[in-house]
């Protein structure tokens, strides 16, 4: 069981198990997609007060969650990385950053598309919009940092640091509904509790949240093999695969 | 189903604009990372392709180099 667990630090191991993997992870996110569009678009029904513009919804929450669930990704392999020193680590939460980021400006852009109609405005300097959007902004500080610096392991370590630091905003952005007066709502979707919506709304809305996470890790390992390739060139294993690919 | 015709569905409910331009940022802005991000490691290929080759070539000069200076002596 451990040699499994110990494999997941050879990027030549994460690179060939990436390849296995990922025409599987393609399919699977394609067809999510297609259910949950269709579930949420076509037969979930519309909400008493906000009509139609609650199927925003089924892509702005999962665009949302995955913003928060990317940043913890990027920030705890960004830690062991930094702590015991593991290479693969640091190409996972480098190759976090650029995906994380775009999640943030979807869910930034959908949510403001749906306050214009909803609350009458398309921006407001609110707790949660705002502590959403200091998190856009980590996500790019994290990748300047990360390029800002000729050597690799300098940069792997200090934008780790840069990671490590601002994962204090992620428990911000969830409680700030609840510790500062918001025009956003709380959270509907509670492990606790019963979820207080429509049963084809909440089928929708889980369906489209796993498309996104399977959207999200097919285009990790896509990003991992490039990052991979470019920091084991000088392994003999990437020399060969490169230059036989390229033969054929 | 909850809508009756097309037009509806087009128009859902006067909110139109906003759903369908929230819906194709999203999917747009997804399809174009999800085919960039599979380019990258073909890209990657290439470019460390070139650099194979600027590697061996350098060290063929610098062989070269060595064999005409003992030639010399």
């Amino acid at each position: 069981m451990w040699t499994w667990f110990f494999q997941l630090a050879s990027p030549k191991w994460v690179y060939q198990f990436a390849d296995k993997l990922l025409p599987w992870f393609r399919w699977i996110t394609l067809v999510l997609f297609l259910i949950g569009l269709t579930l949420g678009l076509l037969f979930s029904p519309q909400d008493y007060q906000q009509g139609n513009t609650v199927r925003i919804m089924y892509i702005h929450v999962p665009a949302a969650f995955l913003a928060m669930f990317v940043y913890v990704v990027m920030a705890i392999s960004g830690g062991i990385g930094f702590i015991w020193r593991i290479k693969m680590a640091h190409i996972v939460s480098v190759s976090c950053a650029p995906v994380g980021a775009i999640f943030t400006l979807l869910a930034l852009a959908t949510g403001s598309l749906w306050g214009q109609p909803t609350w009458g405005t398309y921006w407001v300097w609110d707790a949660r919009l705002t502590s959403f959007l200091i998190l856009l902004f980590l996500y790019l500080g994290f990748m300047a940092l990360h390029n800002a610096f000729d050597d690799r392991k300098t940069a792997d370590r200090a934008a780790a640091i840069l990671a490590l630091v601002g994962i204090v905003n992620i428990p911000i952005i969830h409680f700030s509904v609840y510790w500062w007066n918001s025009l956003h709502q709380g959270a509907t979707i509670s492990k606790f509790e019963k979820p207080s919506m429509d049963p084809d709304m909440l089928k929708a809305l889980l369906t489209m949240i796993v498309a996104f996470q399977m959207y999200f890790l097919t285009v990790l390992l896509q990003r991992i093999k490039a990052e991979i390739l470019q920091r084991e060139k000088l392994s003999g294993w990437v020399k060969k695969k490169v230059t036989n690919s390229t033969a054929n | 189903m909850y809508f009756n015709s097309i037009g509806e569905f087009i128009e859902m409910g006067g909110h139109g604009f906003y759903i369908w331009l929230s819906y194709a940022i999203v999917l747009g802005l997804m399809a174009f990372y999800y085919i960039f991000s599979k380019r990258l490691a073909k890209k990657q290929e290439q470019t460390l392709l070139k650099f194979y080759r600027r590697m061996n070539s350098r060290t063929e000069t610098s062989n070269n180099v060595q064999t005409s200076l003992g030639e010399e002596k």
